[in-house]
């Protein structure tokens, strides 16, 4: 167990500076599909909600589970879809 | 797990990063954001268990019966808020949507979190207690109160920085010893949590567990509700990036890769951006969450003193149209107030006839004009804007003196000189768009409240600032009325 440890911590610490890297020349015109556009990848806490529900035993965690369950799927499916739609209208720019 | 599995789960990582990286230019944006969805479905189809079974794989039950209706039900709701909110209430639909994951986290990882604790229940503790380290070692346990803390203030703060944008709740709220009862809050579920990671079982377990969660929703609501709604946007920033590290935690917990390097992409990236528009505020961001700013206070009585005795100057639609038809150069600043209004269209559509007339027409963008950054860059894109009129402030500040008419629509705070000039001003030091620079200034506003700041604004009150009153939308009508008689 040890060892999944230091390996999970190493590919958080690498992530960070990952995350940071990748949008530190981001326009302001872009802050919102961004901001948009990462709430809806930590959606995948769907993924999360699906492995708990899977597993549930007793009323109360299959109860919370579905919750879990239905709160990630809006997460991300209306994240990526409210995104998509933000960024649809920078598209059509020119006449 | 099957090898290939491990393989995969890099490419989704990969798939995640160039989504973000794609997502940071203006051609590529849309396909940053399908290219991380195509990432979500692998993740989703390579979807493991934590002992390693594959999910799909297992035998149908009636859990994936529910599985299947949760989502369909979620996938409903995302879609009908999705393509249902108007772009100008596009920021609450974030936090909606940030909370709703916020809230998925805390479950999960409070699911994971019991039932890890109640296996070991029934045993004798000299039994239990190895085995309990076995199941739940103490930074598998404090993950999983970490993604709870975390995702139950993020979904309880978030639903309150909903109801701020949706106007519900427009003041901020706060009582003397506010920063005080919040931070003992704060130490009681730290200290809860602390006390949990080491002792993962036993019969006051579930009873400190549930008092923590319930501790933590109510910290979110106490810590977002003394904020002004000008702030919602470094709110929702943060929350989005606090919900970020709590579905990683919950990646820990789950030993899911996948889910710890979205989860972390989200909260760097997020705490980033959320320290960007700190800095375009020119606030830290312990001001933004403390300051309890925007309820208004001496600086504010201060400013209305050196006023007294100034007025304003008004002006009608027909000699601002003037004004404008027989301008080179304009500026347009937009800010909430052509959200709140809708005018967005009406903007492009005076924009447009000013062009045919000659005049040339730029907007001037603050980063923090609106709700969110590139709040406004949304409305005039999806009125039909061209890219290239859109200017971000620092590029057309130096360019400010040569500027006939700077025509200010609904925004306040950012056009404020007082930011330059007051050094009691709360505002003192923020960059602005020096529209106090033009030849000539029009301010459209709906009458002479204070934004969201509080505080006065000087630009109204100089010598060569027209105020226009009315609603934007009936204000920018009349004006396209009058440019084109004219």
């Amino acid at each position: 167990m040890n060892a999944n440890i230091s390996d999970v911590i190493f590919i958080f610490v690498l992530a960070i500076f990952v995350g940071i890297e990748v949008i530190s020349k981001v326009p302001s015109m872009l802050h919102t599909p961004l901001m948009s556009g990462t709430n809806a990848i930590h959606g995948i806490i769907l993924f999360g909600g699906i492995l708990v529900l899977a597993d549930a035993v007793t009323p109360l965690q299959m109860g919370l589970g579905f919750v879990a369950v239905i709160f990630g799927s809006a997460n991300v499916f209306g994240g990526f879809m409210v995104t998509d739609r933000m960024l649809q209208m920078f598209k059509k720019k020119k006449k | 797990m099957n090898p290939l599995n491990a393989y995969l789960i890099i490419g989704v990582s990969v798939l995640f990063i160039l989504g973000i990286k794609l997502l940071a230019s203006p051609k590529t944006a849309r396909l940053g954001n399908l290219v991380a969805a195509a990432g979500m479905l692998i993740a989703l189809l390579t979807l493991h268990k934590t002992n390693g079974d594959y999910v799909w794989s297992q035998g149908w039950t009636f859990n994936y019966t529910l599985i299947l209706i949760g989502t369909v039900i979620g996938l409903v709701i995302g879609a009908i808020g999705a393509y249902s909110v108007k772009m100008t209430a596009m920021p609450q639909m974030v936090a909606l949507f940030n909370g709703l994951g916020g809230g998925a986290a805390a479950l999960v990882a409070s699911q994971e979190f019991l039932r890890g604790s109640h296996v070991v229940e029934g045993l004798p503790p000299l039994i239990a207690r190895p085995l309990l380290f076995a199941i739940l070692p103490p930074f598998i346990a404090g993950s999983m109160l970490f993604a709870t803390l975390i995702g139950s203030l993020s979904f309880s703060g978030s639903a309150i920085a909903y109801l701020k944008l949706e106007g519900k709740l427009e003041k901020p709220h706060t009582f003397p010893g506010q920063n005080l009862l919040n931070g003992l809050i704060l130490l009681v579920i730290l200290g809860l949590c602390g006390w949990l990671t080491f002792n993962v079982s036993g019969s006051n377990t579930t009873a400190a567990f549930i008092g923590m969660f319930v501790l933590a929703l109510f910290f979110g609501v106490a810590m977002v509700l003394p904020i002004g709604g000008a702030d919602m946007p470094v709110v929702i920033s943060l929350l989005n990036s606090f919900t970020g590290l709590a579905v990683a935690a919950d990646g820990f917990a789950i030993h899911n890769n996948a889910m710890i390097v979205a989860g972390t992409l989200v909260g760097s990236s997020g705490t980033l951006l959320t320290l960007l528009m700190c800095k375009a505020m020119n606030r830290p961001v312990s001001n933004v969450l403390f300051g309890a700013f925007g309820s208004g206070g001496g600086a504010s009585a201060a400013g209305k003193g050196e006023l007294a005795g100034k007025t304003v100057k008004s002006i009608q639609a027909d000699e601002a149209a003037l004004l404008l038809s027989y301008a080179q150069q304009v500026v347009i600043v937009p800010g909430y107030g052509m959200a709140v209004a809708q005018a967005q269209h009406q903007v492009r559509e005076l924009s447009d006839e000013l062009g045919k007339r000659g005049v040339e027409v730029r907007f001037a963008i603050h980063p923090v004009a609106g709700r969110m950054p590139g709040h406004m860059n949304v409305l005039l894109a999806e009125a039909n804007v061209p890219y290239d009129q859109l200017c971000e402030m620092e590029a057309i500040n130096p360019t400010m003196d040569r500027v006939d008419v700077c025509l200010v629509i609904g925004a306040n705070d950012v056009v404020n000189p007082a930011a330059r000039e007051e050094k009691s001003s709360p505002i003192y030091g923020m960059p602005i768009i020096e529209a106090d620079h033009a030849k000539a200034v029009i301010v459209m506003k709906r009458s002479m409240a204070a934004g969201f700041a509080g505080i006065e604004n000087h630009l109204f009150y100089k010598d060569n600032t027209r105020m226009l009153f009315g609603d934007a939308k009936a204000s920018l009508n009349a004006l396209v009325a009058q440019v084109k008689a004219g």
